[in-house]
């Protein structure tokens, strides 16, 4: 059984909060959607579960089955989608997903990686460069790349920008199965995704508080 | 363990491998390199002239056109990472050690591919006559792999600074400066034609230099990768 612990996160700049004391628990087959007002600190609060930025104080820990899984693992067993990654533009999105297949010392294969690329529905364009891709498509690929590893937690930095129709129901597909076998967090400013998504719902206000729905 | 070092040489080969491809399909780092090292190259032809040149400054010369042809190239590979945001993705999928070793495999390749170009154009243009060839490729060869080794993990530490195209040169220089008047001494001796033998202390001053520097790399990576 999967559990989710953040533990009184907290993250200043500079002596300025940006948010304190965060604390909630996840359990497998959950999603929890952060939300809040630009600047109250949601990708920063995603980063952190990332282990891309660290927190002023307070941890973040993943436990199966009551063994807690290593920090130094963590990039194992998390996925993450945000604006503020990016792919090789000077690579094609199948070699992409082939670098971080072999990078990650995974086993998978080439026909791995285009089943994923028919996942996102980018088959049909994964010999191409990603320099030429659209930014819904780019973000299609961002999910390709966090779903390599089937990682037991995905972390998603506001999901469904810049996707068509298509592009939403193909999140909500992902959303769906990641919950069959694992948890999701995501961040969103869109009271519709909240709605569809939120098992659990964090607020953040610009005062660095939060609050549990 | 040799299956672990196995799999470290495979996911850092991957890395090796990815960028080179992006590398020959932009020409980001290979043109800067380039460029600085043939301009410099031939303004030093053009201000030598028909004069002649002693072996120190032929040695000294060599060094000078590789250490700042290294600074303006091999700083790319971690900033180009850093610039167009992939630095996130790099992160969440490998260890920073393999990371270091992928990105020190191909600054050494880069830079030796440079080599390649830079030193028969210096012999051509130059003409400074060579008593052991040999020695020479193995004082450039132990050189660059110092070079590579200490510049790697600078350029780590540039790529997040705001002013990241000249603070190389100014924080490798004083770390460099064994390794530079040892290579000079080195290149001298070659070009005078002394044995292996005279000029081992140079060759275990600059084997040791690589390894100090390349051990330390990699145990200090971790603080100069993470945030």
């Amino acid at each position: 059984m999967l559990l989710i612990e953040l533990q009184k996160i907290t993250k200043d700049y500079n002596g300025h909060i940006i948010f304190s004391d965060i604390c909630e628990t996840l359990r497998e087959g959950s999603c929890l959607v952060i939300t809040g007002p630009n600047g109250s600190g949601k990708t920063t609060l995603l980063k952190i579960l990332a282990g891309l930025i660290r927190p002023a104080s307070g941890k973040f820990t993943i436990s199966v089955d009551g063994t807690l899984l290593a920090d130094e693992n963590r990039k194992d067993y998390l996925g993450f989608v945000s604006p503020d990654l990016y792919l090789y533009e000077e690579l094609t999105a199948l070699e992409n997903l082939e670098f971080f297949v072999k990078v990650r010392g995974l086993a998978e294969s080439e026909e791995y990686c285009l089943k994923l690329l028919k996942k996102v529905q980018l088959d049909k364009w994964g010999g191409s460069l990603v320099g030429t891709y659209s930014t819904g498509m780019k973000q299609r690929l961002k999910f390709a790349y966090a779903l390599l590893h089937q990682p037991l937690l995905l972390l998603l930095d506001e999901p469904g920008a810049n996707l068509d129709e298509e592009g939403q129901a193909l999140v909500q597909e992902i959303i769906s199965q990641q919950k069959e076998t694992g948890a999701v967090i995501l961040s969103t400013n869109d009271p519709a995704e909240v709605a569809r998504y939120g098992d659990q719902v964090l607020k953040l206000d610009e005062a660095g508080r939060c609050f549990i729905k | 363990m040799v299956t672990r070092f196995l799999s470290w040489t495979r996911q850092a080969g991957a890395l090796l491998n990815k960028d080179f491809k992006a590398e020959f399909r932009t020409k980001y780092a290979l043109n800067s390199f380039l460029m600085f090292a043939v301009t410099t190259l031939v303004i030093v032809s053009f201000a030598v002239g028909p004069y002649y040149l002693d072996p120190v400054m032929h040695a000294s010369f060599i060094w000078i056109i590789i250490f700042f042809s290294a600074m303006a190239g091999l700083a790319r590979a971690f900033i180009k990472e850093q610039e167009r945001g992939t630095v996130y993705a790099l992160k969440l999928s490998t260890t920073p050690e393999i990371i270091y070793l992928g990105k020190f495999c191909f600054n050494l390749l880069l830079l030796l591919l440079v080599l390649l170009v830079i030193i028969p154009f210096y012999f051509f243009f130059l003409s400074p006559s060579v008593g052991n060839p040999l020695l020479l490729v193995v004082v450039l060869l132990l050189g660059s792999l110092g070079l590579t080794g200490t510049t790697t993990i600078l350029s780590a530490i540039v790529s997040k600074a705001n002013v990241k195209g000249n603070l190389l040169p100014v924080l490798a220089f004083p770390v460099l400066l064994p390794l530079l008047v040892t290579s000079i001494n080195g290149t001298r001796l070659a070009l005078e034609g002394y044995t292996f033998g005279e000029a081992s202390s140079e060759l275990r001053v600059l084997s040791s230099f690589f390894v100090i520097m390349t051990t330390v790399s990699l145990l200090l990576f971790n603080y100069v990768w993470e945030d």
